[in-house]
């Protein structure tokens, strides 16, 4: 194959520097010119809507450079006068309906949308109409979809069915009427959405966001009868920094334990324990399902918007998940029914809340399944990475002059292992570990399995544990995982062990992540992941002291009675209403 | 001979072969069928009936009952004919009676209960001078003595007709008539005598254009496909007329569906598509039951289907129905349509003919353009290129309706004037009032005003009055029709039509129908600062519909603005009026209207007064009536109830 094509064209009267089937946008994105979209997705093919990005191209007049192909020879204008009007004029027209309630907006001043009229300077009411009125989904456990504030930019309709291959989402109606709704204008929690937030990602306003905890969680921090324990998922620690303006992929962990304490929790725990006790006991349930014949490949449980698609899209292969509860589940579990009893606390006053990365655990916490009979469930509150910071700011504290702190014990001791699972493939990587220990007796020689690490969305590889040979595959986004699924219906059988995380790059990429965050951001969380698994002693979950101790003292073994009681969980198709 | 009796099969392998062997002396026995398959011969009377959908709705099912009926009453063999849409609307329904050697009398506006009359008089061999129209029909046949020819009628006279050629003459429901009217010849020399690149180099040569409204020239955009490398490609034909006015491509295929299935099938052979797809909506029944027939008919005769004439080339076509979306007339919409996706468009490129249908090179083209093909293919480029002007070849067919004498389906070669159509074809308008303009080009044209009436029907000419050739609709208004009103009808046409996904069409058309609204709005119903709103309004429209039209995603949005720049391109002291002054010179915006009665013709039947919602009609028995105009709505409702014209409008 030939080197690609490289040319130069002019931009804004200099030369810029081209490649063949390379758009107009990257062009300018890699001259250092910023054009305004509303509506592009870096990796999917444009879907020309929002109509911002058009440039001047001498000859042609105002051309979408998203979906324009750069030729050589191209003379490109990117403000000129007939762009910037026609801009600002577009910007106008989704002002005209879009209600005017920006300081009671969750996003103020995360909005795209405010940014562009503040950078085109909108300053009058060009245009006056009827602000849109059209009420507010509440029914998600997980989301809340205005479409008052929809601007139908397209993102999460193209993300939910090209990303996540969901679909619960798209257009409905036609002209100005149009709206982003789930089939038939049905709340959310009737549809197919599998909670995971892709949408509220990539939403440039309010329309989409996710259902706040906070004032639980702030109410419960306020009730003195109450004890409050968080947990914090591997992911959050090398993301938080970003909302306070801090590098990508800086780890924020110790500072974040202060900062958790400072604002009331009694306990500081951390999620990636709890990650450590799944892995003994999928690790043990994978060694069972190999010697004993079980359903294989089996899934990993971990990411709840892909445990509620296989339940409702893949009912048939409900068996193939392992049954594990995710570590969330675990750890509120751990934290209400043994740590509770050994502090000598009535569970009903432990209020339970766990920050993620993600929206879908919200809706995993109030699952049926999860908790003594539903009266006492293992998770009271989820909060997001966002709504951290939000509650962090609320606080006045300053995350970057905190004293880093240690997590409380038990539960706050964890291995590098446990700290994996925030990126795709760490749960593959740390049962690895752990089965290769369980089958051999012995640990494997190279820890780090390369094969199964970065941001490609599919991953595969063989792995030898003695005499058995493994076949193992890693996928994250949906989408993909729905061609893998499909596979294994149509017979494939040479795998034996497929980790999914719902979101693309798996948590460090969740859908509770800070908004807007830099291009390359996910793979510099991930990185940090890998940073940390370098440079620390403990890499594996079975040599995680604090979990052999809670094996010795409450759950027995690994699968036993104890375990199955508080540690699994059970599924259930749905099919009709969801 | 029942019209049903044959069904096509009888047409196949040898027989089939001669016939479509160019130039070849056929057998006695199958020239004879051929002439009688033409009408040039016949054993018994012919009773044709136009049964279009144009027809049927001017009641042509109950002519044909009558028909039926006083045939069998009178027990006379006769075979009985429903043919599509000749053209003449208007004239509908068209009955016409053919005796054996004898021309095809036509009978204009035909009401059941003249059924007996003109049968009775036809069979006794007059020709009954009420309802008749014109005669025609396969040279050889003698004429009726003293009567007018049909072609000589001023509808027919300045047409110059090769698509809607067979349209009202034969019977679309049997391929055999189509074939023994040149049907196939042109398939039948391409697949025996050109590669795909010369059927595409023939036509690109011919000057052929898009009819749907683009223009692009077909020849070169089926090279396109065909120069992409793929195991598969797809040829679509575009039957999603959503022009309000337009019913072109609808009588085509009702009136000669095979010239439709044999353009598609070479079209499909030139770009290398095993695939066709015809997208039509569903609001055509009767064509869809058209086409349903005549491609099975074709299948059964080895003219679709696999291994066509022993070519080696296979053809499967599908009809897919459309809801109705005016939106899926452009061509990704219509794509995504065909997918099972929601009609909307992307940006291009690539385009459709390098990905297109399931990603897969594919050809969308207009019913009126794949018709012009077969005679390309028979009679070659430079016989369609001599019709018409410099950079439009051939001839268009225009959709002739609104305030016109004459309305309905026009083929005239490019260059004719509006004139000529407008008041040759169409006869003028009607009740003595005064031409105003006329629309062209679907909602999102241009209107033509009377300083352009000679302007010459071509994509390049039209342009330059602001109008463009779109698919053919031609809306005819006169001095009775208020521009502003016009401009707001289509606007709002197009906003309630726009697929809401790029943010200038959803949004801008919505304010600029919304700017149309404030134009045409009376004081009394305005509130706080409504008219400061209506004046902006007024100011920020140019601008608005510049940007509509420079960033809009699809043809759509492109042309949205149009019936709103057109109309105060021309008619701008209409605008004027109405913003100024609040008056509508039309006397049609009602809000903008004051009633008064006039004293003097006022009998005091108190009708007025009963019929006014408002109770804005105050006046006793007998005595002259007044109106109330601070109660007043304007609705119309005194001058319907008035009987002595007494209500004056201002």
């Amino acid at each position: 194959m030939s080197a690609t094509e490289t040319f130069r064209i002019e931009l804004n009267g200099r030369p810029a520097e081209a490649r063949r089937g390379e758009t107009l946008l990257d062009v300018c994105r890699h001259a250092g010119v910023d054009v305004p979209t509303l509506c592009h997705l870096p990796d999917l093919a444009p879907s020309g809507a929002c109509r911002l990005c058009v440039v001047d191209v001498r000859g042609r007049g105002l051309v979408p450079s998203c979906s324009c192909p750069v030729e050589p020879g191209m003379s490109v204008e990117t403000n000129s006068q007939l762009a910037t009007r026609a801009r600002k004029t577009i910007v106008e027209l989704l002002l005209a309906n879009h209600p005017d309630d920006c300081l009671y907006c969750v996003r103020h001043g995360e909005c795209e949308l405010q940014d562009l009229a503040q950078r085109y300077g909108v300053r009058e009411r060009r245009f006056v109409t009827a602000k849109n009125d059209d009420h507010v989904d509440i029914s998600s456990p997980s989301l809340v979809r205005d479409p008052a504030k929809c601007i139908l930019c397209g993102k999460c309709v193209r993300v939910c069915e090209e990303v996540m291959g969901v679909a619960a989402i798209d257009f409905t109606r036609r002209g100005s009427r149009t709206l982003v709704a789930p089939a038939f204008n049905r709340g959310l929690n009737v549809s197919t959405c599998i909670n995971c937030g892709q949408c509220v990602m990539v939403c440039p306003t309010g329309a989409l966001r996710e259902k706040s905890h906070l004032k639980e969680v702030q109410d419960a921090l306020d009730n003195p009868a109450v004890t409050v324990v968080v947990q914090h998922a591997p992911a959050v620690s090398v993301s938080l920094a970003e909302e306070f303006g801090l590098a990508p992929g800086a780890d924020v962990e110790a500072l974040m334990v202060t900062v958790l304490r400072r604002l009331g929790f009694a306990r500081v725990f951390d999620t990636s324990f709890a990650a450590d006790l799944t892995i003994m006991e999928e690790a043990s349930e994978l060694v069972s399902r190999l010697k004993g014949g079980g359903r294989l490949p089996m899934f990993t449980s971990c990411s709840p918007g892909w445990v509620k698609f296989v339940e409702q899209s893949y009912p048939d292969l409900m068996p193939n998940l392992s049954t594990c509860k995710s570590p969330q589940q675990m750890m509120g579990a751990v934290v209400k029914r043994v740590w509770a009893a050994r502090e000598g606390i009535d569970p009903q006053r432990v209020f339970s809340v766990a920050v993620m990365p993600c929206i879908a655990k919200k809706f995993e916490a109030q699952r049926p399944e999860m908790g003594d009979a539903h009266e006492i469930p293992d998770v009271d509150a989820v909060l997001t990475t966002r709504e951290l910071a939000r509650l962090i700011r609320l606080h006045g504290l300053d995350l970057a002059r905190m004293t880093p702190g240690a997590p409380d014990l038990p539960f706050g001791e964890r291995s590098t292992a446990g700290k994996l699972f925030g990126g795709t493939g760490g749960v593959m990587e740390a049962a690895l570990r752990t089965a290769h220990w369980l089958v051999t007796g012995r640990e494997m020689y190279h820890l780090t399995v390369g094969a199964v690490r970065g941001l490609d969305g599919v991953k595969e590889a063989r792995v030898k544990l003695d005499d058995i040979e493994l076949g193992v595959a890693v996928v994250s986004g949906l989408g993909r995982a729905r061609r893998l699924l499909e596979e294994i219906r149509a017979g494939r059988d040479d795998l034996h062990f497929i980790e999914v995380m719902t979101c693309p790059g798996g948590c460090v990429g969740g859908g509770g992540q800070p908004l807007r965050a830099a291009s390359g951001a996910v793979l510099e969380r991930l990185e940090s992941l890998y940073r940390i698994d370098r440079s620390e002693p403990v890499r594996l979950s079975h040599r995680n002291r604090h979990v052999q101790e809670l094996y010795d003292e409450v759950l027995g073994e690994p699968l036993g009675a104890r375990s199955h009681e508080l540690l699994h969980t059970s599924y259930h198709g749905r099919d009709g209403a969801v | 001979m029942q019209p049903d009796a044959m069904n096509g099969t009888n047409w196949c392998g040898a027989r089939l072969n001669s016939l479509l062997r160019d130039g070849a002396g056929h057998d006695a026995d199958l020239s004879a069928e051929l002439r009688r398959l033409r009408r040039e011969e016949m054993a018994r009377p012919v009773v044709y009936v136009g049964a279009g959908t144009c027809g049927l709705g001017a009641g042509a099912g109950k002519v044909l009952a009558a028909v039926r009926e006083h045939l069998a009453a009178a027990g006379v063999d006769a075979e009985v004919v429903e043919t599509g849409c000749i053209g003449l609307c208007s004239e509908e329904p068209l009955l016409e009676v053919q005796l054996p050697g004898r021309a095809r009398a036509v009978f204009s506006r035909v009401k059941p209960q003249d059924v007996p009359g003109i049968l009775d008089a036809m069979l006794a061999g007059t020709v009954p001078t009420a309802h008749y129209l014109g005669q025609h029909g396969p040279d050889g046949l003698r004429r009726w003595d003293g009567l007018s020819a049909l072609a000589d009628h001023p509808f027919f006279a300045k047409q110059t007709r090769w698509v809607l050629r067979n349209c009202g003459l034969i019977d679309p429901g049997r391929i055999e008539e189509s074939l023994a009217c040149g049907g196939y010849r042109g398939l039948a020399k391409a697949l025996r005598s050109l590669t795909p690149a010369e059927v595409c180099a023939e036509v690109e040569r011919s000057g052929l254009r898009g009819r749907g409204g683009g223009g692009f020239p077909t020849g070169r955009k089926w090279t396109f496909a065909l120069n992409t490398a793929a195991d598969q490609r797809y040829m679509i034909c575009n039957a999603d007329e959503g022009d309000p006015g337009a019913f072109m491509d609808r009588a085509v295929i009702e009136g000669d569906p095979h010239r439709v299935l044999e353009g598609l099938a070479l079209a499909a052979y030139a770009i290398g598509a095993s695939k066709a797809y015809i997208y039509i909506r569903a609001e055509y029944p009767l064509a869809i039951r058209r086409l349903r027939a005549a491609i099975a008919q074709a299948e059964a005769c080895g003219l679709l289907g696999d291994d066509i004439l022993e070519s080696g080339f296979d053809l499967k076509v599908v009809i897919k129905m459309g809801a109705g979306a005016f939106v899926c007339g452009e061509e990704t919409a219509l794509i995504h349509s065909i997918e099972g996706r929601r009609g909307m468009p992307r940006p291009r490129p690539p385009f459709p003919a390098v990905s297109g249908l399931f990603g897969k090179p594919s050809v969308i083209n207009n019913v009126e353009t794949l018709a012009n093909v077969p005679e390309i293919v028979v009679r070659g480029a430079d016989w369609f290129s001599s019709l018409g002007t410099e950079g439009s070849k051939g001839t268009k067919v225009f959709a002739l309706s609104g305030k016109v004498a004459r309305t309905g389906l026009v083929e005239v070669a490019m260059g004719t004037t509006v004139r000529e159509i407008v008041f040759g074809a169409g006869g003028g308008i009607p009740g003595g009032k005064a031409y105003k303009a006329v629309q062209i080009g679907g909602p999102s044209g241009g209107c033509i005003p009377e300083q352009h009436l000679d302007i010459m029907v071509d994509y390049e000419s039209l342009k330059t009055v602001g109008a463009m050739m779109g698919s053919g609709g031609l809306v005819v208004m006169d001095e009775d029709t208020c521009m502003v009103d016009v401009a707001r009808f289509f606007m709002d046409f197009i906003q309630r039509e726009s697929c809401g996904k790029c943010i200038p069409c959803r949004e801008g058309t919505k304010h600029l129908r919304d700017m149309l609204d404030a134009i045409v709005r009376g004081r009394r119903h305005e509130k706080g600062a409504d008219a400061l709103a209506r004046f902006k309004g007024v100011t920020y429209l140019p601008r608005l519909a510049e940007v509509i039209r420079e960033t809009s995603l699809c043809g759509l949005g492109m042309t949205a603005p149009n019936p709103v720049l057109s109309t105060m391109r021309w008619f701008p002291e209409e605008y004027e009026a109405h913003i100024y002054e609040r008056r509508c010179p039309a006397k049609v915006c009602r809000d903008l209207l004051t009633f008064d009665i006039d004293t003097e013709k006022c009998k005091g039947c108190t009708l007025c007064a009963r019929a006014c919602p408002s109770g804005a009609i105050v006046g006793g028995k007998k005595q002259p009536h007044l109106i109330v105009h601070d109660k007043c709505i304007a609705c119309g409702a005194c001058l319907e109830a008035c009987k002595f014209e007494a209500v004056e409008v201002s």
